[in-house]
């Protein structure tokens, strides 16, 4: 069953086409690698799907619902009920706490659950840095509490930008299998990134180039082997 | 959550926040001081301008109609009409009693001195007791109404002392032309009568007064043979600056309606203290000494105005402060909005939390800037009226709401970029 679906999807400042006639679907469940150049149209496609931005043409189906024509205020709350994002270069909330940094994100979508959010940092085995500050964690640590916090309001989709763009390999490996017992337990991942490795590590590779679909890549060794 | 985020940004960004509230102390200490000052000041500036005379005179009918028929000064003999020296108490029991600071009677007349010299005498009070019919009392006269003359030798006359009515004191010009010293006896011959007296002071009044005698009114009127008569009145009011209703109601009460007559009869303007003034004395017409008025009211409005503006830029000067500080802040906190707004922080939830943190800085900004203020009330108050400045109780709320609007004013500009803000360009650039 198809969780998000673009149709035709063209994305255009002025005279560049950042994304131009995009097709393609993501079903429920499924672990969807995006790769390319830089200047491919990553990013704008992950806004679009992140309900941060809107296309210029076509339509863009997330849970049957065409998101391209809704309201700034409509896609804050989609953005907040149905994904959970992970950036590239973290993003925490410097004066908040590893675990208040994820009941910021509770607040916002419901109540904040302090007892739950540290069961969600003990999920990515920062139980014990629960009280430290971002700046008190290291690069890893602070994107592992960055899983957690997309995680905790038990988001249909995951949307990761270069999640192991800034990490060393060990960290790279630990949110890898991550994301791995994620979809394990159902949840749907989109990773944008341009590391093969990563992209390895999905069920499907689509590939962009110049805004368009290049190619799809099936990863035949999905399940089998793991990266440990 | 709301509280952490608060705290947390208050202690992140303490340097800022201290600038921001430290922005807003200024302009509160300075609206605080000038308001109070404006408020306190119509008081204390009438006050220093009645230093410099009387506002108001009061005449008999009779003799101001003369004097204004053919311009002449009020020579004792030309004077006809008289007031009645124990009606004066009754300016202090009219409905501006409280206005009235301070009066004096006159009474002139011509005597002959030891040199064969006519000269004139000034009978008046100079430190006059009164008993009024309210139950206070009240000390009156020259002494006060006169702060500007220069004793140059021996001193006042004292009315409570014994033998004030046996006493005069004369201008330089006189007593220097007649070899006059503090202490000196002189016979004085009146119309009606003669007095041996004792020179108790020269003065220099620095003017036409320096060519006259002045005595107590008792010796003036016995001289004379006037005794209870005065020929006109001094007097010293507090008064609210002339507008178009008062200058109406000066040409004509009768002409205004019964709603602008309540409003003028209540309102402390020149015109009407005179005509409670001419209801309350018999057969008299009291007049304002126009100038006097005129440069009262002139100077209290200026003043006013004065530290109207200083106020009024002072808080124009901590909005775009507070502008500066705050845009600089959100400006710095951009990608922690982004983050917000990415993980479906609303708008409004954004821009909440950042007014609560502007406005708890405010709070504090202000505590300390109206405490400031209220220092600066009592230095402007001790430095230029040298009397202290009473706080008072309106300026607290006022400068409240004027410092709630001066924030949210100058958080407009910062409000508008978290509006603007969008996440995708924050987080990871625009495509």
């Amino acid at each position: 069953m198809s969780l998000l679906e673009l149709k035709n999807v063209s994305k255009i400042y002025g005279d560049l086409k950042a994304l131009d006639n995009v097709s393609l679907h993501v079903d429920q469940g499924e672990w969807v690698a995006i790769m390319g150049p830089s200047g491919s149209g990553k990013s704008t496609m992950m806004n679009i799907i992140g309900c941060m931005d809107k296309p210029t043409m076509g339509e863009v189906l997330l849970d049957g619902v065409d998101i391209s024509k809704e309201s700034s205020k409509k896609l804050t709350d989609i953005r907040r009920d149905k994904i959970g994002l992970i950036f590239q270069q973290f993003h925490m909330v410097n004066y908040l706490t590893a675990v208040e940094n994820i009941m910021v994100s509770q607040y916002y979508h419901s109540m904040p659950d302090e007892k739950e959010a540290l069961e969600a940092l003990e999920r990515v085995g920062l139980r014990e840095r629960a009280r430290h500050l971002p700046s008190q964690l290291s690069g890893g640590e602070q994107q592992r509490v960055c899983v957690a916090r997309a995680l905790i309001n038990h988001p249909e989709l995951i949307l990761a930008d270069e999640p192991t763009g800034n990490l060393d390999e060990a960290n790279e490996n630990i949110v890898l299998d991550l994301f791995a017992q994620l979809h394990k337990e159902g949840t749907t991942l989109i990773v944008v990134t341009h590391d093969p490795e990563v992209a390895d590590a999905a069920q499907r590779t689509i590939v962009l180039e110049h805004g368009k679909v290049a190619r799809e890549v099936i990863n035949e060794n999905f399940g089998k082997e793991t990266k440990a | 959550m709301l509280f952490r985020m608060i705290r947390g940004v208050l202690f992140h960004q303490k340097g800022k926040m201290l600038l921001i509230a430290l922005t807003i102390a200024l302009g509160a200490s300075l609206a605080t001081g000038m308001l109070n000052v404006v408020l306190g000041v119509e008081e204390k500036v009438n006050k220093e301008l009645k230093n410099y005379g009387a506002n108001i005179t009061v005449k008999p009918k009779d003799s101001s109609l003369l004097s204004d028929i053919y311009d002449v000064g009020g020579g004792a003999e030309l004077n006809t009409a008289y007031l009645k020296e124990d009606e004066l108490g009754k300016l202090k029991t009219i409905f501006w009693a409280f206005n009235i600071v301070d009066f004096t009677p006159f009474l002139d007349t011509q005597v002959v001195v030891p040199q064969g010299d006519s000269v004139k005498i000034t009978g008046t009070w100079f430190n006059h007791h009164l008993d009024l019919p309210t139950g206070e009392s009240l000390d009156a006269g020259i002494a006060s109404m006169r702060s500007w003359w220069d004793i140059t030798e021996g001193r006042w006359i004292d009315e409570k002392a014994e033998g004030a009515d046996q006493e005069i004191m004369a201008g330089t010009s006189v007593a220097a032309g007649y070899g006059w010293h503090a202490g000196d006896r002189i016979l004085l011959k009146g119309s009606a009568g003669e007095k041996e007296v004792t020179l108790a002071g020269i003065f220099d009044a620095g003017g036409d007064e320096d060519d006259l005698l002045f005595g107590s009114l008792d010796l003036v009127q016995a001289l004379c043979g006037k005794e209870g008569k005065v020929a006109s009145i001094e007097v010293s009011a507090l008064t609210t600056p002339d507008n178009e209703l008062a200058r109406r109601a000066a040409r004509n009460p009768a002409a205004l309606s019964s709603r602008d007559y309540e409003t003028w009869y209540c309102t402390a303007y020149v015109s009407a203290i005179c005509y409670q003034i001419q209801e309350a004395i018999s057969g008299s017409t009291a007049t304002a000494v126009r100038k006097v008025a005129e440069s009262e009211g002139t100077i209290l409005d200026k003043t006013k105005l004065l530290m109207i503006l200083i106020t009024a830029l002072s808080l124009i000067g901590s909005a775009l402060g507070i502008s500066n500080l705050v845009t600089a802040s959100v400006m710095e906190r951009s990608k922690e909005i982004g983050l917000l707004k990415a993980i479906g922080a609303k708008d409004r939830s954004i821009t909440g939390v950042v007014m609560t943190e502007i406005l708890i800085t405010a709070l504090f900004g202000y505590a300390a800037g109206s405490l400031l203020g209220l220092g600066f009330a009592q230095l402007i108050g001790h430095g230029v009226f040298g009397s202290a400045i009473e706080a008072d109780p309106r300026v607290a709320p006022i400068v409240a709401g004027l410092i709630a609007l001066v924030t949210v004013a100058g958080s407009l500009p910062a409000i508008r970029t978290i509006l603007r803000l969008r996440p995708a360009e924050v987080l990871h650039g625009g495509h």
